[in-house]
């Protein structure tokens, strides 16, 4: 029974379904216990955290990127199977303790001041949860101080920065500036991301890495983690 | 069940229905003065033992001139079927063309002259050698039987054909005006199983491929319920003739009740006049004058309006299909045909051009998308067709049927009622209220469901431009998917019945 728990989130995993009113891919799922309703009984029946999360969400979202690879799945079906995961890791978190998860670590994200575009910025968010990390979306147009401060209250592993303006991109710089001025820059690694930026960009203002999308953002996150250990 | 065509929610209009009624008027007009010149003495027979005035010209004895009555032509209109079928060897390809009902199909064609082979040599740049592109090289030749049958086998897997017409003339060496139609008539309809309507190259033939007809049909009672095939003839030259030999084939299938096209063809500067209201007058009374004739020799034979105007080119004087004026006109055509309700036979996507590329792309997708709107049954989309007619590529005709799609798909009935809109209400209340406030979710339901359209098939994976690459690729996938010939004990009767067939063409002969 509880191997079929296991198999049964990462079928709904695969299928994207967050909780028993999502369709899925398939037809007729409606009403079938989704990923949180599966976790919630698993968790009931004892199930043991690192089977829920290596099994069945992880063995889940390997699936979803091969299928993504092989162009069978398109970005909606990535996101919506990524939420389910997001969805599934709030339940679990009071459990990860001492559960033996590597825990992946927490990540800040922000667009940044006078920029309301946060498209961008929100797939990420939901790709890193997705992914595993815990994530603190700031919002869009915030200010820099308030980035800082969160950098300093959440000690977070990571801080993600967009934009999409050309006009406030240069506030990614600003940012790092005053995270230098306060002592808090050696403490995060920074990615920046957006349409006008770039790579240079990302290197010009001393950033730590850049990613040109929400896929080559969570890759770029997780390339710094392990140079960290994070 | 019939082919679905492309049904046209509200057809685009250029006409008020005033103007129409005015070319109607006009035509009527021009039918008895000047009335009309035929070369073809059975014609001004037909016409005058049904009260046409008609009198010799010159004392000639080899063209009249003749007027036809209003009251002739309306009586015509109202024993022309307003409900055309034109069937096919696969039943599941029928097309059913209802004068009030603006479905239209798309149908290749018309006959050229050149095949248009590509290749892609590799060229390495001068100055830095290791740098090398594919450019398509376009090569023309002569086009030959074994050309026609490659064309046939790869419309037959184009998904947005709906009929075929005959893509390129046949001119090897042991092809003659005698075993031409044979030969082209088998070719196509061996490897294609969709309608196949083609002209006549000698009427000495005509018996000869309605046989071939009914053996594929089962007979000829099955080939007058499932008319696999059907005409087209010129049968009016502009401005306003009747011309002989055209004319008496167009006499000949009318009597066998298959199918037809009447089909003219003035070219506005030169042999109608330049401006709208002349020419669309003009061919308006010329195709008339067909349909009054074709409905005199036979009543009731199943006809469509068939129009191919076209506005001369300014610098030769040949014909401008890539113009806009041609598209206007064809549009016109259109409002004409659904105003006496008989099905329309309709021209779009001839371009100027004469090789594949971006000229090609934008002539042949403006006509297409504005003629398509005006809800023509019967499209001669000219697929695959370059420099006006003259050259056919296949590689051209694999790009034709992705724009296509794309053009059915952008004519979709748009789905706008109250339910729909309550259930668009709620999705944004519940997204607005999350915070990432994206609709992302909601795209999953219509993904596999055809609601949304797909990328641009031939889009490459870099910076360079991979359209002619990947379309090419796309027709050797075509070629290499097998197809529904004629079965072998109809192919030994039609060897053994139907004089002129190249040997080679008989597939089951080459097996053994």
């Amino acid at each position: 029974m509880p191997e079929d728990i296991i198999s049964l989130i990462q079928e709904n995993i695969i299928q994207g379904r967050m909780t028993k009113d999502d369709e899925g891919i398939d037809e007729e799922m409606v009403g079938q216990p989704g990923v949180t309703e599966l976790i919630e009984k698993g968790l009931a029946s004892g199930l043991s955290i690192k089977d829920i999360i290596t099994k069945g969400l992880s063995g889940g979202m390997n699936i979803v990127g091969q299928k993504f690879e092989a162009g069978e799945y398109f970005i909606p079906d990535m996101l919506a199977s990524a939420q389910a995961v997001g969805a599934a890791m709030e339940i679990l978190e009071p459990y990860l303790a001492g559960s033996g998860v590597n825990v992946k670590g927490k990540i800040i994200v922000a667009t940044v001041k006078d920029d309301l575009h946060d498209i961008g910025k929100n797939i990420v968010s939901i790709l890193l949860r997705g992914a595993g990390y815990t994530v603190k979306d700031l919002g869009n147009n915030v200010d820099i101080q308030v980035i800082v401060d969160a950098v300093r209250e959440e000690k977070p592993q990571f801080l993600g920065l967009s934009a999409l303006l050309t006009s406030t991109m240069a506030c990614m710089a600003d940012v790092i500036q005053r995270l230098e001025e306060n002592g808090l820059r050696d403490q995060v690694k920074i990615i920046v991301g957006g349409a006008p930026v770039s790579e240079e960009f990302a290197k010009s203002i001393g950033a730590d890495g850049y990613g040109a999308d929400g896929f080559q953002a969570v890759a770029v996150v997780e390339a710094l983690g392990s140079d960290t250990g994070s | 069940m019939p082919r679905k065509g492309i049904l046209i929610d509200r057809p685009y209009e250029r006409l008020t229905r005033k103007q129409v009624e005015l070319i109607h008027q006009a035509s009527m007009q021009i039918l008895t003065d000047p009335g009309l010149i035929s070369f073809n003495r059975e014609a001004v027979d037909i016409l005058h033992s049904h009260g046409a005035v008609v009198e010799s010209i010159a004392g000639d004895h080899q063209s009249w001139k003749v007027k036809i009555p209003e009251q002739l032509v309306l009586s015509a209109m109202d024993s022309a079927p307003k409900t055309v079928k034109l069937g096919a060897r696969n039943p599941d390809n029928t097309l059913i063309m209802n004068g009030d009902e603006p479905r239209v199909y798309l149908i290749t064609g018309s006959e050229t002259n050149i095949w248009l082979d590509v290749d892609f040599p590799t060229y390495v740049n001068k100055a830095d050698s290791t740098k090398e592109i594919r450019v398509p090289e376009f090569k023309p030749r002569r086009g030959t039987v074994d050309d026609l049958c490659q064309s046939a086998h790869a419309c037959e897997h184009l998904e947005m054909v709906d009929g075929y017409i005959r893509t390129v003339n046949i001119q090897d060496r042991d092809i003659t005006e005698d075993n031409k139609d044979v030969n082209k008539f088998f070719a196509s309809l061996n490897n294609n199983t969709k309608h196949f309507m083609s002209g006549l190259t000698s009427l000495k033939q005509l018996d000869n491929v309605v046989r071939m007809a009914e053996l594929i049909a089962g007979g000829k009672k099955a080939l007058k319920d499932n008319p696999i095939i059907s005409f087209i003839t010129c049968l009016v030259k502009s401005p306003l003739q009747f011309v002989d030999d055209t004319t008496s084939t167009f006499i000949e299938v009318c009597r066998r009740g298959l199918p037809i096209v009447v089909s003219s063809s003035p070219q506005a500067g030169t042999t109608a006049p330049i401006k709208e209201a002349g020419i669309m007058a003009q061919i308006n009374a010329e195709v008339l004058a067909g349909i009054t004739l074709g409905q005199l020799v036979k009543p009731g034979t199943p006809v469509l309006y068939g129009s191919v105007p076209v506005r001369a080119r300014m610098d030769t004087l040949g014909d401008s299909y890539g113009s806009v004026e041609t598209s206007q006109y064809n549009i016109d055509c259109v409002q004409m045909a659904h105003f006496y309700g008989l099905p329309n036979y309709s021209t779009s996507g001839v371009c100027d051009s004469k090789i594949p590329g971006q000229q090609s792309s934008i002539e042949r997708l403006f006509s297409d998308i504005v003629v398509t709107m005006s809800g023509p049954q019967f499209l001669h989309c000219a697929f695959g067709l370059l420099d006006c007619n003259s050259v056919f590529c296949l590689l051209q005709a694999v790009l034709d049927d992705a724009h296509f799609k794309m053009i059915k798909f952008f004519l979709r009935q748009p789905r706008i009622d109250q339910m729909e809109l309550e259930a668009m209400l709620k999705q944004i209340r519940e997204v607005v209220a999350t915070p990432q406030k994206l609709y992302i979710g909601h795209i999953r339901p219509l993904l596999r469901s055809g609601e949304i359209s797909g990328l641009y098939p031939f889009e490459g994976s870099g910076e360079t431009d991979e359209v002619f690459e990947l379309a090419y690729e796309r027709m050797k996938e075509l070629l290499a998917k097998p197809v529904e010939h004629i079965d072998k004990k109809t192919t030994a009767r039609i060897f053994e019945e139907i004089p002129g067939i190249l040997p080679r063409l008989n597939i089951y002969e080459r097996e053994s």
